[in-house]
């Protein structure tokens, strides 16, 4: 018997890397003090009006360009109306029948998924409910600016979706579009999704909403599957509608029914002349657009001799990888310099700009064994955080690497005289107690014997 | 010296000449308003101390030998649709009363720095909806040239304050004639710029692609003053345009000598009373005795343009009044149960009859399955009467028509069908659906003594034109 298959598209928002809001000078900060961030326009007081950030029209484009969009060379603002508290003109100014950009892609392997269109839009206020029953609203969100990226239901399973996800947010980074910090909001997610046997029509979707990490994405959708799939086979009818994910239970719950659908009223908004982009100035965008991660991961895969799976990762960090490229034209030690950084992004994926001075030092003394593979990580984490060279962090911080022989021996000997059990258990041909061994030397040295050493000295003294 | 007949231009030879101060000028119309305010009705808040506060700063500036404005120490008033910073703003309507802006309008800032004196905030229809000052939940506004009378709306209170000697000038917001038809009913001047001419910025929106700010003042000199103080781009108005402002003054004595002026049949027809027709033929006659070119002229888009209007508008309303909702500021509802509950019976306590009945008919021309037939042939409507214009212009500099069918009519005698009260929209609304500009000036009278306005209308940014022909008309008049 055939499954049902999955089909499933998202839409993405993802907050442009302004300065300011979209449609006034306020700042748009992350957690700032409720509030304070807000002015007549964001907060929709009667008579202002919204002016268009020409910074947001730009970084839309080029999510539009990087997503191998067409741009459109008119189009305009539109207003979508609903009645909710934290939206203080009771309409959004969004873009409907002519969006910015149309018609893109984001490759997934040997997959292509389709964008359908990316718009602008600013975002709403946030509504705080406090325990006794107060509703709160804080309008530093109102008018931050955002893109919203429709995908075509191209995906089919929720690893798929994962892919798509990483994608776009490598890409979106990379060209300077947004930070995608999907545990600031500055990536949410809507899931849509159907199913259906191979072949066959769309089934009947749902819509899940506001999905704030790649893990419930995944959570979300596997849960939606498997509800759908089991209405189905108990002879029901999927219905139309939103749905949001709980993360406790894991299942999806029902919002609202689509009979009970808005009807947004959208027309285009009086107050903002149409936006009108001239082809040099698209042409500019695209040419002053820097390399993609899949360009980049090819190049990093070729040249640099990284696996995929590190150069897809060190393609996504932009910056860091600016630093790396940087630092292998700096240092001989390149091997060196490749495990330092895929070593880094392994522990902690965020995007960082060391300097490529202290990152080529790092590689030259983890290559030389003055720093061992902790120490170097140590270092590179000290000097992000102070800014200080990595030859000064290994000193103020002591991870020079412990190599020498007559410093070791007595160290392995008292390790030795304290494990008798695990020197029997070695003896006796179980070769995993050599790690305990090895743990307890590097306990004692916090971390900076050397490994090779140290392994050579406690077989050799064991014999 | 009788200061409330004289004009921004004498008024200002006289404080320059310091035959009056300021603050003398300032006491002087706080007292006419103390006196008469009471019969006329125009003001909803007066700002009289500031306003005292604000004349002794004008009469330091110009004593410090400062080069000041032609509207420094001038004491003025604005329609309560303009936001003020610290001082309340209604929009004449119950939803807004209480409202006190913590910004103000580009228009008040500028008036503000040109030293204008700001009495206070006058009279309207509810939210600019109404031509007659009558749907103001606040109070009746009475024509200063007849009590009994209607000052017509929507800036009746501008209208009034203007004719009655209780304000210098005043500013007025015009979206489908409410400049232009009550400055003809109170026998003022009254001037609505082409659409994009002076800021919106802190204008309350009854329909965005229509509302201008404009002056309603005793001359046509005076018209063109205040327009140099308020016209030009403005940074927070992304519809305003770089080509308004300038000196509105320089083409003013010009003459109409070899001015083409057509007149629309259209305009001229059924409907329009015979002492109107007599005024605007009188009017026509005497700009063809200084020189000018008549010419009659069809314009078969126009009796289509007032259906437009009330669609178009009426849809811009449904969303420019969404706003308020009870929740941040303004009235809301004492009891509710939930909140959509407080949406409804905050919004239907807090507006009126007729504003309820333009966002009804705005939402309906906006939704889903009518906005094509409504809304969208509006618009198409619109781009025809954009195209008839266009051509008169190839062979016309203006056009002239009368502001209203009729003279001002009594107080409480309008039609109970609203439709009928929207068709005395007629003549005004062509020019805004087109976002030309068009000047009301005083041509004779008509029915009952009451002063007949004629309508000059000219293409985008031509203010020039109409104030050269305004003022050529006036001084016959």
């Amino acid at each position: 018997m055939t499954d049902y298959e999955m089909v499933i598209g998202l839409e993405v928002h993802v907050e442009l890397k302004t300065n300011s809001k979209i449609f006034c000078g306020c700042p748009t900060a992350f957690a700032a003090a409720p509030n304070t961030q807000c002015c007549p326009v964001c907060m929709g007081l009667p008579g202002s009006l919204p002016v268009l950030n020409r910074k947001a029209v730009e970084l839309a484009v080029r999510a539009g360009l990087a997503t191998n969009c067409e741009i459109a060379r008119f189009s305009r603002l539109d207003r979508k109306h609903y009645f909710y508290p934290d939206l203080p003109k009771a309409y959004q100014i969004s873009q409907f029948d002519l969006p910015l950009c149309a018609h893109g892609y984001v490759q997934i392997g040997e997959k292509r998924v389709g964008i359908t269109r990316i718009h602008i839009e600013e975002d709403a206020g946030k509504l705080t409910h406090t325990p006794s029953g107060e509703t709160l609203i804080d309008f530093n969100r109102c008018g931050v600016p955002l893109i919203e990226i429709v995908s075509e239901p191209d995906m089919r399973s929720a690893q798929e979706a994962r892919e798509y996800l990483a994608s776009l947010r490598a890409i979106l980074v990379a060209a300077g579009v947004s930070d995608c910090r999907m545990e600031e909001g500055s990536m949410r997610c809507d899931v849509n999704l159907s199913v259906r046997f191979p072949g066959q029509e769309l089934g009947v979707r749902t819509e899940i909403k506001i999905l704030n990490s790649f893990a419930n994405v995944v959570r979300a959708i596997e849960a939606e599957y498997a509800r759908q799939a089991a209405v189905l086979r108990a002879g029901g009818n999927v219905e139309q509608e939103t749905r949001r994910f709980d993360p406790e239970s894991g299942q999806t719950l029902s919002m609202r029914r689509k009979e009970n659908a808005d009807d947004y009223r959208y027309f285009p908004d009086p107050d903002l002349p149409p936006v009108a982009l001239s082809s040099e100035w698209i042409d500019h965008q695209r040419a002053s657009l820097r390399e993609l991660p899949d360009a980049r991961r090819q190049r990093l895969t070729g040249a640099f001799g990284l696996n995929g799976r590190e150069a897809g990762a060190l393609a996504a960090a932009p910056a860091l990888c600016d630093c790396f490229e940087a630092a292998w034209n700096l240092t001989g030690a390149r091997e060196a310099l490749k495990s330092l950084v895929v070593s880094r992004l392994a522990h902690d994926p965020e995007d960082v700009s060391p300097a490529p001075e202290a990152l080529a030092a790092l590689a030259e003394m983890l290559a030389a064994g003055t720093l061992g593979a902790g120490g170097a990580a140590k270092a590179l984490a000290a000097h992000l955080e102070t800014g200080e060279s990595a030859q000064s962090a290994a000193e103020r911080l002591n991870l020079a690497q412990i190599s020498d022989r007559e410093t070791l021996i007595p160290l392995v000997e008292a390790v030795l005289a304290e494990n008798g059990a695990l020197v029997t258990s070695f003896r006796a041909g179980r070769v995993n107690a050599l790690k305990g061994l090895m743990g307890a030397v590097m306990a004692k040295t916090q971390g900076r014997a050397n490994p090779q050493a140290t392994e050579a000295l406690l077989r050799e003294r064991m014999r | 010296m009788d200061v409330f007949a004289m004009d921004i231009s004498a008024l200002s030879r006289a404080l320059r000449e310091r035959k009056i101060s300021a603050v003398e000028l300032t006491r002087s119309y706080i007292d006419r308003i103390d006196a008469r305010d009471g019969e006329t009705g125009a003001y909803l808040t007066t700002t009289f101390e500031q306003a005292l506060a604000q004349a002794v700063r004008a009469d330091e500036r110009r004593a410090d030998g400062e080069a000041v404005s032609p509207l420094n120490g001038i004491p003025m008033a604005l329609k309560d649709n303009m936001a003020t910073r610290g001082i309340p703003t209604t929009c004449a309507s119950k939803m807004l009363k209480g409202y006190v802006p913590p910004y103000s309008a580009t228009v008040a800032e500028r008036l503000e720095a040109a030293g204008c004196v700001l009495l206070g905030k006058v009279n309207m229809d509810e939210f600019a909806m109404g031509s007659t000052t009558e749907n103001s939940a606040f109070r009746i506004t009475r024509n200063p040239r007849d009590p009994s009378r209607v000052p017509g709306g929507s800036s009746g209170g501008s209208a009034a304050a203007v004719a009655a000697g209780e304000a210098v000038f005043a500013l007025g917001s015009d979206t489908g004639g409410s400049i232009r038809q009550p400055a003809s009913f109170c026998g003022v001047v009254g001037l609505k710029p082409t659409y994009g001419a002076v800021s919106r910025y802190g204008l309350i929106a009854f329909a965005s692609s229509l509302d201008q700010i404009g002056p309603l003042t005793k001359t046509v000199r005076d018209c063109a003053l205040v327009m140099n103080c308020i016209a030009g781009r403005d940074a927070r108005d992304a519809t305003s345009s770089p080509r308004g402002g300038g000196d509105y003054l320089e083409d003013l004595e010009g003459g109409v000598k070899g001015l083409r002026v057509a007149l629309p049949r259209e305009l001229m027809g059924a409907g329009v009373d015979a002492g109107v027709q007599k005024s605007i033929q009188g009017a026509a006659a005497r700009l063809e005795r200084l020189g000018a070119h008549i010419k009659e002229v069809s314009m078969p888009a126009l009796k289509h343009a007032l259906a437009a209007y009330y669609v178009l508008s009426s849809a811009e309303a449904s969303s420019n009044l969404a706003r308020f909702d009870g929740v941040g500021y303004g009235v809301r509802a004492a009891h509710y149960d939930g909140l959509y509950e407080l949406y409804a019976r905050s919004r239907s306590e807090g507006f009126g009859a007729e504003v309820k009945r333009r966002i009804m008919l705005g939402a309906f021309a906006l939704s889903e399955h009518y906005a094509d037939a409504y809304y969208g042939k509006a618009l198409r409507v619109r781009t025809l009467v954009a195209q008839d214009y266009a051509r008169v212009f190839d062979e016309a500099d203006v056009i002239l028509s009368p502001v209203a069918p009729t003279v001002a009519g009594k107080l409480g005698a309008r039609d109970k069908d609203p439709v009928k009260t929207y068709l005395g929209d007629v003549c005004t609304v062509p020019a805004s659906i087109a976002g030309l500009p068009a000047i009301s000036v005083n041509c004779g009278e008509g029915e009952g003594g009451m002063p007949v306005g004629a309508q000059l209308t000219a293409p985008a940014f031509a203010e020039r034109t109409l104030l050269r022909a305004a003022y050529a008309l006036e001084q016959g008049v």
